[in-house]
């Protein structure tokens, strides 16, 4: 199966008639719990992802992210609402969803190699070949994604030989190796400084421009919300829902330079704004 | 291998020839009767001596033990397994297992005799009672350390309950499983001869009981220095086995890709 392309890769919005609706949240809410003990965790919240599309979510802590996440994946059902990935409802079965998480989570008694094929060991069609092309086929997928990440001849290598930003564009790889339709990444970059996180920017910018995969991407770096996605949700704090939805245009490929430009540094400006807004209403609301 | 290894090493021999040494020195020097405290040189000559009749006690105590062991190892893998994975058993077997092994084994050692007379079977009962409880508690431990988002992306790319055991949970417990069959061999021992002790006209357990009553105290110690050498022989082949399927979780740089 190969993934509907992104008709261009220049930030500009794809009409939204040409492009296959990829996610859909109708008025989606989660409340973790029952009576008394129930948190609301997202509100009532409507989202619409074209094909192709790289979305960043942003918001204050605890604001309902990674609950959209979850949502999208299948690991949470919305407590009322409808959500739609590819299409169909999300019933938690075989979306074959790429995920990253901030801790990459290599299992150390394997290879680099063999921890970026699991996903082949799962999902089909790649499942019931997997005894026969591990040794081939699909090694040399994952040593050409690995090539990608600038990680080659890493693959023979356990994950305790590999330092923290080298492990996490091995999840980056884990995450893409099935060729998934869509990929959902929880603050993949959280753990890194400053400059590992900026090269994994650039790195990430070119898997998705070759593997054109929907991404969702939740980050609470707003730099890296204007660099990567095409379109920036701001959210506001618990229970969560979409208080801005903005385009980001900047041609691409995008540099790391191009974030103390002016017009970037603005659009950063915008969304500090936003999520200050968002901060204060909540504390206000908590005092 | 390199000379501060072997020196260490060196030491610790050293060290424990040098227990016996005492041990004999003690015994000489206090004129000790052998009755009381027979002398390791007494022990090491009665073992000898008398090793051609001994030889058929600790075949039968190694099968009983190993086989025991092997069923032990059997029932706490499918137990630990099933706890680790289902709330709902955790929450029924837990407080089971732990009453269970709570419970002296010496008391049930005369209810497996009840049950299937005395001889090689309640042996290996006893030792398979006795020995499956460490290994249940660290393959549950080791199946509930797996890492959530590991398990979300896994489960967001739809795989099964089982998919998880079989390429995370399971290979993740190995390092403890590997550390309760260590504890495990020599608890099977300690089965295995209490129930021989009590009920058995064969194995090493039986010898001590015999020889105790007949006031053959180094026959009994002789028979103790053979239970503990093959304690330490097993203990021996665990580790080394540990050592090569687990080397990844002590970072040596000898791992070995399984």
């Amino acid at each position: 199966m190969r993934m509907q392309p992104n008709a261009q890769f220049d930030g500009q919005p794809v009409s939204e008639e040409a492009a296959a609706t990829a996610i859909e949240l109708s008025e989606a809410s989660v409340t973790f719990g029952r009576g008394d003990r129930a948190v609301p965790a997202l509100s009532k919240t409507s989202l619409k992802i074209a094909d192709g599309e790289f979305v960043a979510l942003v918001g204050p802590s605890g604001c309902g992210k990674s609950t959209i996440l979850r949502l999208v994946s299948g690991l949470v059902q919305p407590t009322s609402g409808v959500v739609i990935v590819g299409g169909r409802e999300v019933a938690a079965r075989a979306l074959r969803v790429g995920m990253a998480f901030q801790n990459p989570t290599m299992l150390p008694w394997m290879t680099i190699e063999r921890n970026i094929m699991l996903p082949l060991k799962i999902v089909e069609p790649f499942r019931s070949n997997f005894r026969k092309l591990r040794k081939t086929a699909f090694r040399d997928k994952a040593n050409a994604l690995l090539e990608q990440v600038g990680l080659k001849g890493f693959g023979s290598h356990f994950p305790w030989q590999l330092s923290g930003g080298m492990l996490q564009r091995a999840n980056l790889c884990r995450a893409l190796i099935h060729e998934p339709r869509m990929l959902l990444l929880d603050e993949p970059f959280g753990a890194l400084d400053q400059f590992t996180r900026e090269e994994l920017w650039t790195i990430l910018q070119n898997l998705w421009m070759t593997h054109k995969p929907t991404v969702l991407l939740v980050t609470h770096d707003l730099r890296e919300a204007g660099f990567l996605a095409s379109r920036i949700c701001v959210m506001s704090a618990r229970p969560g829902r979409i208080l801005d939805d903005s385009r980001v245009e900047f041609a691409r490929p995008r540099t790391v330079a191009m974030t103390f430009e002016p017009e970037f540094v603005a659009l950063n400006q915008k969304l500090r704004a936003f999520i200050e807004d968002a901060r204060g209403a909540a504390q206000q609301r908590a005092g | 291998m390199s000379a501060i290894y072997i020196r260490q090493k060196a030491w610790s021999a050293g060290l424990i020839v040098l227990f016996f040494v005492a041990w004999e020195l003690f015994c000489l020097a206090t004129g000790m009767s052998d009755l009381v405290l027979p002398r390791p040189s007494q022990v090491f000559v009665t073992l000898y001596q008398r090793f051609p009749v001994l030889w058929p006690h600790i075949v039968q105590t190694l099968a009983t033990t190993m086989f025991g062991f092997v069923l032990g190892v059997a029932l706490g893998v499918a137990l630990g397994a099933t706890i680790g994975v289902s709330k709902t058993a955790y929450d029924t077997c837990y407080p089971l297992l732990i009453g269970f092994s709570s419970i002296p084994k010496v008391a049930v050692v005369p209810i497996f005799v009840l049950w299937f007379g005395s001889g090689t079977v309640p042996a290996v009962l006893t030792a398979l009672s006795i020995c499956f409880f460490p290994i249940v508690v660290n393959i549950a431990t080791g199946l509930a350390t797996t890492e959530p988002e590991l398990e979300d992306v896994l489960k967001a790319l739809g795989a099964s309950k089982f998919d998880i055991l079989w390429n995370v949970g399971l290979p993740r417990t190995m390092p403890f499983f590997f550390a309760s069959l260590k504890v495990a061999i020599s608890y099977a021992f300690v089965g295995a001869v209490l129930s021989e002790t009590v009920a058995s006209n064969r194995g090493l357990g039986n010898v001590m009981m015999t020889a105790s009553s007949n006031f053959n105290v180094p026959l009994v110690f002789a028979s103790l220095f053979v239970l503990a050498a093959l304690g330490v022989a097993l203990y021996v082949v665990f580790s080394l086995i540990e050592g090569r399927v687990t080397g990844w979780a002590t970072r040596k740089n000898d791992v070995i890709a399984t």
